[in-house]
C-alpha cells in the first residue's frame, strides 16, 4: 500500500479506492449466491419432483430462502455501488458514461426480473402446482446470467475499451455502444466469472452440510445437501482450470503489463521462470525470495522455453500496476486454491464412481468443509487480480484512475462510515443466516420459513389487525 | 423531440415512479418509527409490516434505474451532481443501506431486542434517505451545482434553506402517500381504528407538506429568483392541480371515503414533481448545462430509449404474472400448509385501485 501514497496523486485516491474495494468485495460475496444458487436449488427441486423425494424438495425450499435473503442484501449493496460510480469516479461516468453505461441498463432489467421471479418462486411453494412452480423458477438462472453478462461487459470494457475514439476535446466520439458491450475481454471474463460463481456457490453450500456430516448428522438430508451442490462445483472446477489457463495466455498478449504483474515478470525476454510468491521491489524492479521454476512461465505462456514474455520493464514506472505484490500474491492464491479444489474434486469423482456416496476419507471431508471459504477466497483474489492489475488505469491505456477520482472532500469520512456500516451489515447477515439454519434444524419437518423472507409472500402479521378489542391500541 | 429530450422525459418519469413507490416506502418507515412503544404501536406496526411487503423493496430499483440512465445519457450532469452533492448523496446511500438491510434482516433476527434495533435503524434510514435525496434535488433546482468535478460548494450546495425545505418536503410527501395507502390497507383488513389512525396522519402529513412546499417556494424566491420565476410561470397550473388533489384527498379523508384517496395522493405528488421538471427544462443543471449540451452520444441515447421499451415489455408482464399468482393464491389457498385464514392479498396489487404504487 505504501507505493500508492508515495506517488503524487489526489488525496482522494486512496480513500476512494479503498471504499470502492471494500464495497465491491462485500458485494461480490453475495453475487455467486444470486447467480448460481438458483440453478442448484432448481436441480434439487427437479430431483425432488421427479423421484417424489421430500428431502430434496425441503433442500430446494430452504436454498430458495437463503437466495431470497442474500438477494435482498445484494440489492442494497448494489445500489451503493451505483451511487459510488458517480460519487467516487466522476471521471469515469462523466466522460465515458455514454460509452459503457448501457450494460448497466441491461443489468437493471435483469435484476428487476430476477427479483420478481424469485418472489414468484418463493410464493409458489405454497400456492402453485409443483411442476408449474418449477417451470416458473427455471428462467431465474438464465436471467441471472444476463445480469452477469452486462456487469462483466462493463468491467471487461474497462480492460479492453472499445467502441469509441477520443476526439480533439479529449472526450470520446464516434460512440458505438454495441462494440463497447461486445469488447474483446468479454468472453474470457464472463466465462471465468460464471464458472467461479458456480464453484463458489456449490462449494459454499456443500461445505455447510459437510460440517454437519462431520458432526455426525449423516442422514439423507445432509447427504443430498452435499452431493447436489458439490457435483455442480465439481463440473465447474476442471472447466475453470482450462478457462483460467486460456485467459492467462490471452492476457499475456492483450494486457501484457497486467500479466507481467500477475507473474512478476520483471524484464522482458524468453525463458521466464515461474515465480511463486516472493516479494517484488518496485524501486529496483526485481523479485526477492519466492520459489522459482526455471522456464515454466514461458512454457505455460507459449508452449516452449523460447517464448518471449513482456515484462514490467516494457512500460514506464508510472504505467505499471500500482501494487505488483498484491496482484501477484492474489494471483498465486487464486491459482493455488483452484489447484487444491481440482484435487478435491478429482478425489470426489473417483470416490463417487466407486461407492456412489459422500467420500468417507476424513481428510477429504476436512478440506471439503473448508472448500466454500476457499472458493470465496479465490473469487476475491481473482477480483483483486483483475482490478488492481489494471491499475494505474481505470480505462486501460486510456484514462488513469487518479484522473477519474472525485475532487470532493470527505471521502475519508465516507470510507470510515461505509466500513463501519458494512461491518455491521456483514455480521448481521451472517447472524441471521445462522439463526435461520438453527431454526430449520429445530423444526426439521414441513416448515414454512418463507414467511419471513424478503421478496417472499406477505407474512401474516403476528398481531391480528382486525377490529380492535375494546381496550385495544385504537387512538 | 430529440432523443436527449426523450431520455430526459424518461428520467422525469422515473423520478415520478420513485416518488410514488420508493418515497412512500420511506414514509411507511417513518410511521413505523413514530408508532410509539412496543405495546401501543403494535397494531400500527403490524399493519405497516403486512403492507410494506418484501416486494416493496423492489421499488428501489427505480432509483438504480435513475442513476444508471443519468450517467449513461447525461454523464457530465451526473458527475457534476454526484461530486458537488457528495455529502447528501453519500448520506442517502447510507440511509438506503440502513433501511434496506434492516428490513431484509429484521424478520429473521433471532432475538426480540435485535428486531427492535433493526426496526429503529429501518425508521432512521427511512428519514435520512428521502431527506438527503430531496436536499440534493433542492440544490440542483436552486442552481447550486455547476458543471465540473466537485466544482460547486460542497456544503452550501445542500445546506441552504431551499435544500432543507425540499428535503423535508420529500419526507412529508412520502409520509403523506404511505398514510393514504395505509388507510386503504386498514379498510381492506377491516380495522376501522387503524383507518382513522392513518387518516389523521395523512391529513397531518398533507398539511405539513403544504407548509413545506410554501417554505420551499419562499426560500427559492430568496435564493434563486430566476428559478422561482420559472416555477411560477410554467409550473403554476401543475401546482394548482397538486393543491386541488390534496384538497380532494382531505375532503375524502374527512368523509371517511377510501376510494379515490390514493389516486388523489399520487396525482398530487406527480403534479409537484412535474412542476419542478417543467420549470427546470431545458436545463439539466440550471442555468449552466442544457439537455442538448449535456447529452451523451446519440447512438447511446437511442439505445437507451429502445432499452426503456424493452424494460416496459419485459418487466410489466412479469409483474402482471406476479399479481395474477398472488390473486389466484388468495382464491385457492392450500389449506394443508396455509396458516390460519386471513386476508393475505395486497391492496397495492390486483385490486381495482388505479396507478398502483407497487413496483410498477
Amino acid at each position: 500500500m505504501t507505493d500508492w501514497m508515495m506517488m503524487a496523486e489526489p488525496a482522494q485516491l486512496l480513500p476512494a479506492r479503498s471504499q470502492m474495494a471494500l464495497t465491491l468485495m462485500f458485494h461480490i460475496i453475495l453475487v455467486p449466491i444470486g447467480v448460481a444458487l438458483p440453478a442448484i436449488m432448481l436441480i434439487a427441486n427437479a430431483k425432488g419432483l421427479r423421484h417424489g423425494d421430500p428431502v430434496a424438495l425441503r433442500l430446494a425450499r430452504r436454498w430458495s430462502h437463503a437466495a431470497g435473503l442474500t438477494f435482498a442484501v445484494g440489492a442494497v449493496s448494489g445500489t451503493v455501488l451505483s451511487f459510488e460510480m458517480g460519487l467516487l469516479w466522476p471521471g469515469l461516468t462523466g466522460t465515458y458514461g455514454d460509452v459503457f453505461g448501457l450494460p448497466f441498463a441491461i443489468e437493471g432489467i435483469a435484476f428487476f426480473l430476477e427479483a420478481i421471479l424469485i418472489a414468484i418462486y418463493l410464493y409458489g411453494w405454497r400456492r402453485l402446482r409443483p411442476w408449474t412452480h418449477f417451470w416458473l423458477g427455471l428462467p431465474i438462472p438464465f436471467v441471472a446470467l444476463a445480469g452477469s453478462f452486462s456487469i462483466i461487459s462493463a468491467n471487461s470494457w474497462m480492460n479492453t475499451p472499445a467502441g469509441f475514439t477520443i476526439g480533439s476535446d479529449g472526450r470520446p466520439t464516434n460512440v458505438d455502444p454495441m462494440a463497447a458491450i461486445l469488447n474483446d475481454a468479454l468472453p474470457y471474463e464472463l466465462t471465468h466469472f460464471v464458472l467461479a460463481a458456480y464453484m463458489a456457490a456449490g462449494f459454499m453450500v456443500a461445505s455447510i452440510y459437510v460440517v454437519g456430516w462431520l458432526r455426525g448428522r449423516r442422514d439423507r438430508y445432509h447427504r443430498l445437501g452435499i452431493l447436489i451442490p458439490f457435483t455442480v462445483a465439481a463440473i465447474a472446477t476442471p472447466l475453470q482450470i482450462i478457462a483460467g489457463d486460456t485467459i492467462a495466455r490471452w492476457l499475456a498478449n492483450n494486457q501484457p503489463v497486467k500479466f507481467a504483474g500477475m507473474e512478476v515478470v520483471t524484464t522482458s525476454g524468453p525463458d521466464q521462470p515461474e515465480i511463486i510468491l516472493g516479494r517484488y521491489d518496485p524501486e529496483t524492479n526485481s523479485v526477492r525470495g519466492g520459489i522459482r521454476i526455471p522456464g515454466l512461465n514461458s512454457i505455460l505462456t507459449g508452449g516452449s522455453r523460447d517464448t518471449y514474455v513482456r515484462g514490467l520493464d516494457a512500460v514506464a514506472t508510472a504505467d505499471r500496476p500500482s501494487n505488483v505484490n498484491i496482484v501477484h500474491w492474489a494471483f498465486d492464491i487464486m491459482v493455488g486454491v483452484g489447484t487444491l479444489l481440482l484435487l478435491l474434486v478429482a478425489w470426489f469423482a473417483f470416490a463417487y464412481w466407486r461407492r456412489r456416496d459422500v467420500p468417507a476419507f476424513k481428510p477429504f471431508l476436512w478440506v471439503a468443509a473448508a472448500s466454500g471459504v476457499l472458493a470465496y477466497i479465490a473469487v476475491e483474489a481473482g477480483w483483486i487480480v483483475t482490478e488492481v492489475g489494471r491499475q494505474p488505469w481505470i480505462v486501460y491505456n486510456v484514462a488513469r484512475t487518479s484522473d477519474a477520482v472525485t475532487h470532493s472532500d470527505g471521502v475519508w469520512a465516507s470510507f470510515v462510515g461505509v466500513s463501519l456500516l458494512y461491518a455491521a451489515l456483514g455480521v448481521a447477515t451472517v447472524m441471521v443466516l445462522r439463526a435461520m439454519s438453527r431454526r430449520w434444524r429445530r423444526q426439521d419437518g414441513p416448515d414454512e420459513p418463507e414467511e419471513a423472507v424478503p421478496y417472499g409472500p406477505r407474512p401474516e402479521p403476528a398481531e391480528p389487525i382486525g377490529p380492535a378489542e375494546p381496550s385495544g391500541a385504537a387512538r | 423531440m430529440t432523443a436527449a429530450e426523450a431520455v430526459a422525459g424518461v428520467l422525469v418519469l422515473g423520478v415520478t415512479l420513485y416518488a410514488w413507490s420508493g418515497l412512500a416506502d420511506y414514509g411507511a418507515g417513518l410511521w413505523d418509527l413514530t408508532a410509539g412503544g412496543r405495546q401501543s404501536g403494535r397494531r400500527a406496526r403490524a399493519l405497516i409490516d403486512a403492507a410494506v411487503t418484501p416486494i416493496w423493496e423492489a421499488n428501489h430499483v427505480w432509483l438504480v434505474f435513475l442513476l444508471i440512465t443519468c450517467w449513461t445519457g447525461f454523464g457530465i450532469a451526473f458527475a457534476s451532481i454526484m461530486t458537488t452533492l457528495f455529502v447528501p448523496l453519500t448520506l442517502a446511500a447510507l440511509g438506503i443501506v440502513l433501511r434496506g438491510a434492516s428490513f431484509a434482516l429484521r424478520k429473521d433476527a433471532a432475538r426480540r431486542g435485535w428486531r427492535h434495533i433493526a426496526g429503529a435503524l429501518f425508521g432512521l434510514g427511512s428519514i435520512l434517505a428521502p431527506f438527503s435525496l430531496g436536499a440534493a434535488l433542492g440544490g440542483v433546482a436552486a442552481a447550486r451545482v455547476p458543471v465540473g468535478n466537485a466544482a460547486g460548494d460542497q456544503v452550501t450546495s445542500w445546506l441552504n434553506p431551499t435544500s432543507i425545505a425540499v428535503g423535508l418536503l420529500a419526507v412529508a410527501m412520502g409520509a403523506y402517500l404511505s398514510a393514504t395507502y395505509l388507510v386503504a390497507e386498514a379498510r381492506r383488513r377491516d380495522a376501522p381504528d387503524l383507518e382513522r389512525y392513518f387518516r389523521a396522519r395523512a391529513v397531518g402529513a398533507g398539511v405539513a407538506g403544504v407548509g413545506l412546499g410554501v417554505a420551499a417556494l419562499g426560500s427559492l424566491w430568496a435564493d434563486e429568483r430566476a428559478m422561482f420565476d420559472r416555477v411560477v410561470a410554467r409550473g403554476s397550473p401543475l401546482i394548482v392541480v397538486g393543491i386541488l388533489a390534496l384538497a380532494v384527498s382531505f375532503g375524502l379523508a374527512r368523509r371517511g371515503v377510501v376510494r379515490g384517496l390514493r389516486v388523489a395522493g399520487v396525482v398530487g405528488v406527480a403534479a409537484l414533481v412535474w412542476s419542478w421538471a417543467v420549470a427546470q427544462a431545458p436545463y439539466l443543471l440550471p442555468f449552466s448545462l442544457t439537455i442538448s449540451d449535456g447529452a451523451g452520444s446519440p447512438a447511446t441515447l437511442r439505445w437507451l430509449l429502445v432499452w426503456t421499451g424493452v424494460a416496459a415489455a419485459t418487466v410489466v408482464p412479469a409483474l402482471v404474472l406476479l399479481y395474477v399468482i398472488d390473486q389466484r393464491g388468495q382464491l385457492a389457498e392450500d389449506p394443508t400448509v396455509a396458516r390460519s385464514a386471513g386476508p393475505d392479498g395486497s391492496p397495492w396489487r390486483g385490486d381495482a385501485a388505479p396507478p398502483s404504487p407497487g413496483p410498477t
